[in-house]
């Protein structure tokens, strides 16, 4: 049976309403927020229940269809790109705080939930949900655990990883499996720590169990501007070297900075090279102290301009401007790749050098907003695809940028994920061993890979038999195993 | 054939491998030999020989926890950790050490203190890296640094089949491909053999005070709930403890401790808030109570660990106390209890059917606190015919998991979770 075919099997359970086969309709699904990729999906179903997940999977599993789970299509990285025969599982609707647990510092969620509606829910309470990605605004909770989504604050807070303690999980066999709950360290193998992160290629979370965190007693925020980058990092370099952990510290070069006036006016310092944000959170006494010396370390390497953040009005407009880097670099490009790679920290001003010489060498701009904390660049690349070659160039930067970052020890991708795009460069930064390895997980999970193909690996792993002789497995196994496939 | 195998281990391990004697048993289950590779092409030469020849094999560092889960099934050869102690980098501007899974872990922090930097796992204990991450023990200042999972950010792995893989990085922030390192942690030594670490640190604080307050027991059925009640104060609080941890022994004195750390005005001032929030006979001090982060093994063997909702922790504290009543054993609790992850030592006429009773009547009661129950350390006669992990979410996922690490179950057989 095709996708087609399923919409007609499915019809009854989910109402007409909820199964999308009209080609102009499939057509809006065809691509997530990297919109450079298109494929428009066989079928489009919209869930409201688990009971739908787990009907929509199994069909899918007796057919030998694709699947992929979509949040509210915000990824960076392709990882909610569409299969061409497959079906395409929209979770949006899925949108209840179903709980939050005060006395034991938890939310239950569903996950379509808006990031930001789950740290709007939790405040009457003095509580929030601490990963807070820039699109925070309107990337659901569901899409946030398969990304591992970080964000300006995980520096000090971490990632999702670091704050979900339980998932029910739909297999990509169809089955309904609760792991983990409100407690940590639930016995047997970490499977958060596996399925989070792993871009929807190991099922679909239905229910996500949080950890709140919380509110800080105070909140400290400031702006210093600086030349050149190379001051700035070295600044970044003297905050952390002294055992300071800020919240946040992002970094916007001078491109970025007039990328995001344009859009925003921000209203940052004139003739900055490099903007720094700086903001600490925690105990009053201990964030007062910290914050001296931020200021100190930013003036004894260059700033000539520190703005701090007098009240929550005046710390927004510090974050307008770098929260809304990305779309505002539009304003100044007509296309752009944003690239998502790791380097340490230390490594920092050397690398920015280095990129600066490959774009110059190249003809193509490049805008660099960052984590500055935790050394994960977001190169923007910019170029003009009317204009012949050009997007060609720009490809070669930035793959020239992601090849640098392995160069230097670090990562092709911190917090944005690999899905289709990054794929071709994993091999890049892992052994083929190291992949299949990976991918032993992925048969585990998903041996007729049909939960989200195509997406981390550039070469699927086959997971038939495993070869060599199976001794006696524990009985409970084999039930086990005779139930999941 | 023994003399072959031998040969073949010493041919991996560059004359490394001796005949095992009584002290190598795991669990007291006799092993045959002991490998010590001294690196990652080593453990994979061994790995294979043990492939070759379908040899069970045990992964022990400094052994401190190798009755840790249930006793394998079968044991032919330990391979031991310690000779792969290097620290291979210590990157202190990126505040990341890569080390040898053999490195002990008061080596390792005794060689990085210098730089003002440490592995955030308290107390500093002679158990290796490697047998950290297998087992995920970790101490009080989980509560804000994380569990070992989170600590780790890379991994080389020899998997069953003699295959050398790596995970994650050298960089904290990493989302490329799947978290092997987490899979790995507290697997128990049944995915693979970790052969080296990469482990983000942390700063040393400038300032430490441990805060600490007598809970009075005189009612013995109340206490439990003026012990959630004063949990709770403290864990909504503002205070950012490093740490918070009770100490109930089975009679005598409950003590609450806090850890606040940070720059010296900070910490001085966060200490007169606690003091305040925790009421009459809080005092603070410059040092850790004695207890700080110890098992509790006061004259007994079995130890328990339970988890809870951190809201829960009255009834995991009054369904201890019932359990203990109907069974006669006494029960030391002390724990994480803002974490929500405690460990109970047993003690009194502990035998086989006692605890198997104990251990149920927990688990029976284990959804009033939304925790687990598990038996981390008992004599072999009284684990023989214990399910030691109880209940387990997910665990046909974790069968396959194995069957695809490990097919034929060379890995410590059974010491793990539905028999993994």
């Amino acid at each position: 049976m095709d996708a087609r075919g399923l919409a007609e099997q499915l019809r009854p359970l989910l109402g007409d309403e909820a199964i999308i086969t009209d080609r102009q309709r499939l057509r809006t699904y065809e691509c997530d927020g990297l919109t450079h990729y298109k494929v428009t999906p066989a079928l489009v179903v919209l869930v409201e229940t688990t009971a739908h997940v787990a009907a929509v999977v199994r069909a899918c599993a007796a057919a030998k269809v694709p699947f992929v789970a979509r949040g509210s299509g915000t990824g960076l990285s392709g990882g909610a790109l569409p299969h061409v025969d497959g079906v395409l599982i929209v979770m949006s609707r899925m949108r209840e705080v179903l709980e939050i647990d005060r006395a034991s510092q938890r939310a239950v969620v569903e996950p379509g939930v808006i990031n930001v509606q789950l740290t709007r829910a939790a405040l009457p309470q003095g509580y929030y949900y601490a990963p807070d990605p820039s699109s925070q605004q309107v990337c659901s909770i569901g899409g946030n655990v398969a990304e591992n989504s970080g964000g300006a604050h995980c520096l000090k807070y971490g990632f999702t990883t670091n704050h979900v303690t339980g998932l029910e999980l739909v297999t990509p066999g169809g089955d309904v499996v609760q792991i983990g709950g409100k407690a940590v360290d639930a016995p047997g193998y970490d499977l958060l720590g596996a399925i989070v992160g792993s871009e929807g290629t190991l099922g679909i979370a239905t229910q996500v169990t949080v950890r709140l965190t919380r509110t800080p007693e105070a909140v400290r925020t400031l702006l210093a501007a600086f030349p050149h980058t190379d001051q700035a990092g070295a600044a970044v370099s003297a905050i952390i070297g002294a055992g300071v952990i800020p919240a946040a510290i992002e970094m916007m070069d001078a491109l970025a900075i007039e990328a995001a006036e344009a859009a925003v006016h921000c209203g940052y310092p004139e003739g900055a090279g490099a903007v720094l944000i700086v903001e600490l959170d925690g105990p009053t006494a201990e964030v007062k102290h910290q914050f001296d010396q931020v200021e100190v370390f930013c003036r004894d390497n260059g700033s000539f301009e520190i703005r701090i953040a007098a009240d929550d009005a005046e710390r927004s407009l510090f974050w307008k401007g770098r929260k809304s880097a990305f779309a505002a670099v539009g304003r100044i490009s007509p296309d752009y790749i944003v690239q998502d790679g790791v380097v340490p920290r230390t490594a920092l001003p050397e690398v920015l050098r280095r990129i600066t010489a490959i774009s110059q060498e190249a003809g193509v701009r490049v805008a660099n907003v960052f984590h500055a904390g935790d050394g994960n660049l977001h190169p923007l690349v910019l170029f003009d695809d009317a204009v012949p070659g050009e997007s060609d160039r720009a490809e070669q930067v930035s793959g020239a940028i992601v090849d640098l970052c392995i160069e230097y020890g670090g990562s092709i991708t911190g917090e944005h994920g690999v899905g289709s795009d990054k794929a071709k460069y994993m091999p890049r930064m892992f052994s083929d061993d190291d992949l299949d390895t990976m991918q032993l997980v992925r048969c585990a999970f998903d041996p007729s890979s049909i939960s989200n193909p195509g997406k981390i690996f550039p070469t699927p792993r086959l997971c038939g038999e495993v070869p060599g002789r199976h001794k006696g497995a524990h009985p409970l196994a084999d039930a086990g195993l005779g139930e999941v496939f | 054939m023994d003399d072959v195998i031998l040969e073949h281990l010493c041919a991996a391990t560059g004359g490394h491998a001796v005949g095992a004697t009584e002290a190598d048993a795991v669990d007291s289950m006799p092993a045959r030999w002991v490998a010590v590779p001294v690196s990652t092409e080593e453990t994979a030469a061994v790995m294979r020989v043990a492939a070759d020849h379908d040899l069970a094999v045990v992964v022990r560092g400094s052994g401190t926890k190798l009755t840790w889960g249930a006793r394998p099934e079968r044991v032919d050869l330990v391979l031991d950790t310690t000779r792969m102690d290097a620290v291979v980098e210590h990157a202190s501007g990126d505040l990341i050490v890569a080390v040898g899974a053999g490195r002990r872990l008061d080596d390792l922090q005794t060689g990085i203190v210098g730089s003002g930097q440490w592995l955030a796992v308290d107390p500093t204990r002679r158990g290796t890296v490697g047998g950290l991450i297998a087992t995920a023990a970790t101490g009080p200042t989980r509560l804000l640094h994380g569990p070992v999972r989170d600590l780790l950010i890379g991994v080389t792995v020899v998997r069953a089949d003699g295959v050398v893989a790596h995970a994650g990085g050298k960089v904290v922030k990493n989302v490329a491909g799947y978290d092997i390192g987490k899979l790995l942690t507290g697997s128990l030594g049944t995915l693979g053999v970790i052969t080296q670490a990469v482990f983000r640190l942390h700063p040393l604080p400038e300032a430490r005070r441990w805060v600490s307050v007598p809970v009075t027991q005189s009612d013995r059925s109340r206490a439990p709930f003026d012990i959630h009640t004063l949990v709770q104060q403290v864990v909504h609080s503002q205070l950012v403890p490093t740490a918070v941890e009770l100490d109930r022994p089975a009679s005598g004195s409950v003590t609450l401790c806090l850890l606040l750390e940070g720059f010296p005005p900070g910490v001085e001032s966060r200490t007169a808030q606690a003091l305040d929030l925790m009421g009459v006979g809080a005092t603070a001090g410059d040092n850790a109570p004695g207890w700080w982060g110890a098992e509790p093994l006061v004259g007994g063997e079995v130890l328990l660990k339970l988890t809870h909702e951190i809201a829960g922790l009255a009834h995991l504290l009054t369904a201890l106390d019932d359990v203990c009543a109907a069974t006669g054993l006494t029960a030391h609790l002390r724990g994480s209890v803002a974490v929500g992850a405690v460990t109970v030592g047993l003690a009194g006429a502990v035998d086989a059917d006692t605890l198997a009773r104990c251990v149920a009547g927990l688990r029976e009661r284990a959804p009033s606190f939304g925790g687990t129950v598990v038996v981390l350390e008992a004599p072999g006669e009284l684990k023989a015919d214990l399910d030691v992990w109880g209940p387990v979410g997910g665990l046909q996922l974790m069968h396959a998991v194995k069957r695809q690490f490990d097919p034929e179950r060379r890995l410590a057989p059974g010491r793990f979770v539905g028999g993994i």
